[in-house]
């Protein structure tokens, strides 16, 4: 027997098992209603949940792009003062926030998908169950024992694919979704604990920051200086001899920096 | 007939067109079981692709069920094994 009838099957035999749970065939009917009503509620969370993921993992997105582009800003600011070294540093921390950033967007790229997957699912569902209930209100109308079972069966089995179809659809999805939620979790509690900040340079940043901000506020006064004077060009030259002096008094500071770090 | 395609629904195909993609669900089959998985994705992508094309969606208030069953675009070879063995993911 082929794949294909061999899964067919498979399902009739599942919505087959559902069927004989009530005597009268008029309950299994209400009772497979009810059932149907449940499962697009069911469907209708699943929905809501992989949307909450991928808006999840969109804010953690947005939160690394501006860390991202931040280093980006340090990196060319400490081109500007020749401080390759610090330029080299931003770029590094950048370079590990880019890998989780096209990690996150391939995870939101997934979610989008899933999300628009259950969403179909689930107008399909909501047809088929529309479709039942006229049918089961028909049934049971003209119900005479002799023929109702035939039509119920046939109602039944394939509402049953139908639900057994979507039923499956929210278990892929739920479990993709929790996979995705164990991962994004992770980097919610670095973002917390500060620990992903010191890779992506939130607190440790702060080092370059403060170089680059010692410095540029030294070639703010060189330079307001220098309009005092009457000129500016000149002193951007003089810039780089003035971030050597820095780069001396840069050291102490450095110091207390990898300090204070060991103390947190 | 009526072919199911998990996750996207019913599609109404012709004998002919289903007899025609027999050999792709043969070939779909002897993958998963010499455990082939890029050879199963290939031949379940070809396969559904098939489906797709030479059939038209099945109205959406129909409530017949389905002749024929195939796995979803993106399943896993340990999946649709699962689903053989009928006591995989299809919910009861």
């Amino acid at each position: 027997m082929s794949m294909w009838q061999r899964i067919s099957l498979i399902f009739r035999s599942k919505a087959n098992k559902a069927l004989d749970r009530a005597e009268d065939p008029r309950e299994t009917l209400d009772y497979s209603y009810q059932r149907q009503l449940d499962l697009l509620a069911q469907v209708r969370r699943g929905v809501a949940d992989v949307a909450t993921s991928r808006k999840r993992v969109e804010l953690q997105i947005n939160q690394l792009q501006v860390q991202s582009d931040k280093l980006q800003g340090q990196a060319e600011q400490a081109i500007t003062v020749q401080r390759e070294d610090l330029a080299r540093e931003a770029l590094t921390r950048k370079s590990g926030l880019t890998s989780q950033i096209t990690d996150l967007k391939t995870q939101q790229a997934q979610l989008q998908g899933e999300e628009e997957k259950l969403t179909l699912a689930q107008q399909r569902l909501s047809a088929k169950v529309e479709a039942f209930r006229t049918r089961k209100e028909t049934i049971k109308a003209t119900y005479t024992a002799a023929e109702a079972q035939s039509k119920i069966n046939e109602a039944m089995s394939g509402i049953g694919e139908e639900m057994g179809d979507v039923g499956m659809a929210i278990q892929r999805a739920e479990d993709k979704t929790a996979q995705m939620q164990a991962r994004a979790s992770a980097i919610d509690e670095l973002i917390a604990s500060g620990a992903l900040d010191d890779a992506t340079s939130l607190n440790k940043g702060d080092d370059i920051s403060r170089e680059l901000e010692a410095m540029s506020s030294q070639s703010e006064v060189e330079a307001e200086l220098a309009r005092l004077k009457g000129g500016s060009a000149p002193q951007a030259i003089e810039g780089g001899q003035d971030g050597g002096e820095i780069l001396a008094a840069e050291e102490p500071a450095q110091t207390q920096t990898s300090e204070s770090k060991d103390t947190q | 007939m009526i072919v199911r395609i998990l996750g996207e629904g019913q599609y109404d195909l012709s004998d002919d067109a289903v007899s025609s993609l027999n050999d792709l669900d043969a070939t779909v089959e002897s993958a998963i079981e010499a455990g082939d998985e890029a050879g199963f994705r290939a031949a379940l992508r070809q396969l559904l692709d098939g489906v797709r094309t030479a059939g038209a969606p099945h109205e959406a208030e129909s409530l017949a069920p389905s002749d024929l069953i195939l796995p979803m675009a993106d399943a896993t070879l340990a999946e649709v094994k699962d689903m053989l063995s009928g006591d995989g993911l299809i919910p009861g």
